[in-house]
């Protein structure tokens, strides 16, 4: 079977030590986590992983099931990147005299529809927001010119389907 | 205790009791309904001893001599009674000795909380005297596992640990209190758990699955059933005997599945895996429907997946959603607790036999006894064999034993040849494969089972690893029965040295103490079998012993287990010697 991206979304409860539980779960696998994002999702005191990974489909099926059996997720999704639309956010710190020695780096900014976040006399910030090819591309452009500091967040993904979470509650609920 | 529990919510106030932290969680055990703990006190954990003892009426606590003694026991304990089994220690080097038996429940879906003392809340992480990250180690070793770190938080979690552990597919839940909640104090009201809003036990059973696989049998010319421990967990024992006998279907047994079926039934026809018997493990390659009951196709069962009955259609039958095509690609799944979908599945079942198919594994099993079986159980030649051994407490049992067996040559030896007509009687450390499991979970479960003969049967490796739990047998005088196959070898290792590594004997061969010697010591009535004309008395004294006795048979020291499996060879290639 052929390896491509999955972005596994899974609903939890806000507990400590099952991020421990859930990547040990690829540790143990030794399968490796691409991107990881934690945070809250659209109900309240719910908490959604949302983890890349670059395997086969088979794999990905056996993970989703590992993380479901987890007694705090509620329940977990995986999707390719067709399924879902995906981003990621990256911050690039340049030296502000760039923006005024280099005429370039003002059409980057353009060119890549960045944001300015923060200027002062020693730097200025870049916000990005996009595909990681899109923040791959910046970083390249910039890269020649001197970057001081870089970074980027894990994907965050929602699916074309729906991921009925609150349907399951509704239903322990009523039990 | 009956005032405590299971008052609702908004009656709270009105009938709390305000105590410690420590005496809750004694109160929290006694709503559990556990009258058994075994544990090993130390610093951390010390508040809650000191209930104990003043509840010593009501809560018994045996006092393993080391802590993985009392996660073994209380597996033991677990797997005889069906109960949640409980293990106490404290913080540090105390809870990570709990962490063998923790993985050998967890592998072995075995029912047990475990709880440990930690340091005081304002001390974690700051390296203090005997804080170890329990929760962190244990995480994946564990079905669920919690930090208490205030008093108030003790009902609820030790109800939800109870829980956890025994409903769906069970396993070991480990909470850890530290000092200061059990010393503080709460405003204490107990209600069981009834359901954790994240976690679905078991899966509702899907009807057009079971009509599915109710179609698949009935339509097999030959169909074939492998079930597991999943019958016992799921008490469906009556159920898969009905299925058996209505449909006419050959039935083996993976090792933890031993004992759900009466091995002298016509249709049970043996052991599937690397030393299971030939039929069941040749005919897998040959049925047409293979039916997986309880189950989970481990790689000891499978031997090489990429020809493990790729011939036939398969049915799986399990309560754990993520089993399901992990290791064997199913046609049917069947998810649920297996009496529920056995249930539902035996009114559509067709009554039929299997003559000619069943007469295969009779030819199979004609073939393994002469060439083996014979000489395993009623060897003529000098030097006794594990075999006979086996079978001579089978006709001093009757059958009705409960064998609890450690890891090795003699586990699979007993496996093979034990006999049983009662479920839960056959307790063995099956997935983790854990050395020194044996004694002292003979001893929970003879605790379990008090009034069923236990008969523990170890190797002379394995037992040195847990020999320390005789002072247990001695101190409450359990009426264990201890047999030692003694070969002054890692027999197993050795076996696969023989077979694998060109004889070469790296650290299996071993210069054993007078065990009889250390039986007496605990004051253990003992005796040594050398010869074959002195077992059948000494095995028949044993049983009839009312205390607890150990046994030394010094049995071949090179002799091999066969059939077997090569790892990674096809279940067909299996040898017969």
């Amino acid at each position: 079977m052929e390896k491509q991206w999955f972005t596994i979304s899974a609903y939890s409860e806000n507990h400590i030590g099952l991020l421990n539980r859930i990547s040990g779960i690829f540790l143990k696998r030794h399968i490796n986590i691409e991107s990881l994002n934690v945070s809250k999702s659209e109900i309240d005191g719910v908490s959604k992983f949302t983890i890349v990974i670059f395997s086969t489909e088979d794999w990905a099926i056996k993970i989703v099931n590992q993380i479901e059996k987890q007694v705090e997720v509620i329940k977990a999704y995986y999707h390719t990147d067709d399924e879902t639309i995906y981003q990621e956010s990256a911050l690039f710190k340049v030296a502000s005299h760039l923006l005024f020695d280099e005429r370039q780096i003002q059409n980057i900014i353009k060119e890549h529809h960045s944001q300015i976040v923060t200027v002062s006399r020693e730097f200025f910030v870049l916000a990005k927001t996009g595909r990681r090819h899109e923040i791959d591309e910046m970083h390249e452009a910039l890269e020649p010119y001197g970057i001081m500091q870089f970074v980027r967040t894990g994907r965050i993904a929602v699916s074309k389907d729906a991921m009925p979470i609150t349907n399951i509650l509704a239903e322990f609920q009523n039990k | 205790m009956e005032t405590l529990k299971a008052k609702k919510k908004d009656k709270k106030k009105s009938t709390a009791i305000r105590i410690t932290g420590a005496e809750a969680i004694i109160h929290c055990l006694l709503a559990e309904g556990v009258d058994l703990i075994y544990g090993y006190p130390g610093g951390a954990i010390m508040p809650v001893y000191d209930e104990l003892y003043k509840f010593q009426d009501k809560l018994t606590h045996i006092l393993t001599r080391h802590e993985q003694g009392a996660t073994h026991a209380a597996q033991g304990y677990a797997r005889v009674s069906g109960k949640v089994g409980v293990a106490m220690a404290t913080s540090g080097p105390g809870a990570t000795n709990l962490v063998t038996g923790i993985a050998d429940a967890q592998i072995d879906s075995t029912p047990m909380v475990c709880i440990t003392g930690q340091v005081a809340r304002h001390l974690l992480g700051s390296d203090a005297f005997q804080e170890t990250d329990i929760v962190g180690i244990s995480t994946p070793v564990t079905k669920w596992n919690y930090q208490i770190t205030r008093a108030e938080e003790i009902p609820e979690i030790m109800a939800k640990a109870f829980y956890i552990a025994k409903s769906g597919r069970p396993g070991p839940v480990l909470v850890d209190i530290t000092k200061n909640a059990q010393f503080d104090e709460l405003d204490f009201v107990y209600e069981k758990c009834t359901g954790v809003r994240s976690y679905k036990p078991a899966p509702e059973p899907d009807l057009s699955a079971i009509e599915k696989a109710a179609e698949l049998i009935n339509t097999a010319k030959k169909p074939y059933i492998v079930f597991g421990q999943g019958v016992i967990l799921g008490e469906a024992e009556e159920q898969l005997k009905a299925l058996v006998e209505k449909a006419g279907i050959p039935a083996a047994w993976t090792i933890l599945g031993l004992s759900a079926m009466d091995t002298d039934h016509p249709l049970n026809v043996g052991m599937v895996g690397m030393h299971g018997n030939y039929g069941p493990n040749v005919l897998t390659n040959e049925c047409d429907v293979l039916i997986a009951i309880g189950m989970r196709f481990d790689d000891r069962v499978t031997g090489n997946l990429e020809t493990y009955a790729k011939q036939a259609k398969v049915i799986h039958f399990e309560i754990d959603p993520a089993e399901v095509n992990k290791n064997v690609k199913v046609d049917v799944a069947v998810l649920g607790n297996a009496k529920q979908t056995l249930d539902l599945l035996l009114p559509l079942v067709n009554e039929n036999e299997h003559k000619e198919w069943l007469a295969e594994f009779e030819k199979k099993h004609k073939i393994e006894f002469d060439t083996l079986i014979e000489k395993d159980i009623y060897p003529t030649k000098p030097g006794l064999t594990m075999g006979e051994v086996i079978e001579q407490i089978n006709v001093a049992s009757g059958h009705k034993a409960v064998v609890v067996t450690d890891v090795g040559q003699h586990q699979m030896i007993a496996c093979r040849y034990a006999k049983f007509k009662q479920t839960k009687s056959n307790i063995t450390s099956g997935g983790l494969g854990t050395m020194g499991f044996a004694l002292p979970a003979a001893i929970g479960a003879k605790m379990g089972a008090m009034d069923r003969e236990v008969v523990a049967i170890i190797g002379d490796g394995g037992y040195q690893m847990t020999i320390q739990e005789l002072g247990v047998i001695f101190q409450h005088n359990l009426p264990v029965k201890i047999v030692v196959l003694n070969n002054d070898h890692l027999g197993m290792v050795r076996q696969w040295q023989e077979l694998f590594f060109d004889r070469r004997y790296a650290s299996t061969v071993m210069t054993n103490p007078d065990f009889v010697k250390i039986a007496e010591g605990y004051h253990i009535k003992s005796r040594r079998v050398v010869e074959r004309s002195e077992l059948k008395d000494a095995v028949e004294e044993m049983m009839a012993s009312k205390d607890p006795y150990f046994l030394e048979v010094r049995v071949e020291k090179e002799d091999n287990v066969f059939p077997m499996v090569p790892t990674g060879a096809s279940i067909s290639d299996i040898r017969l010697k």
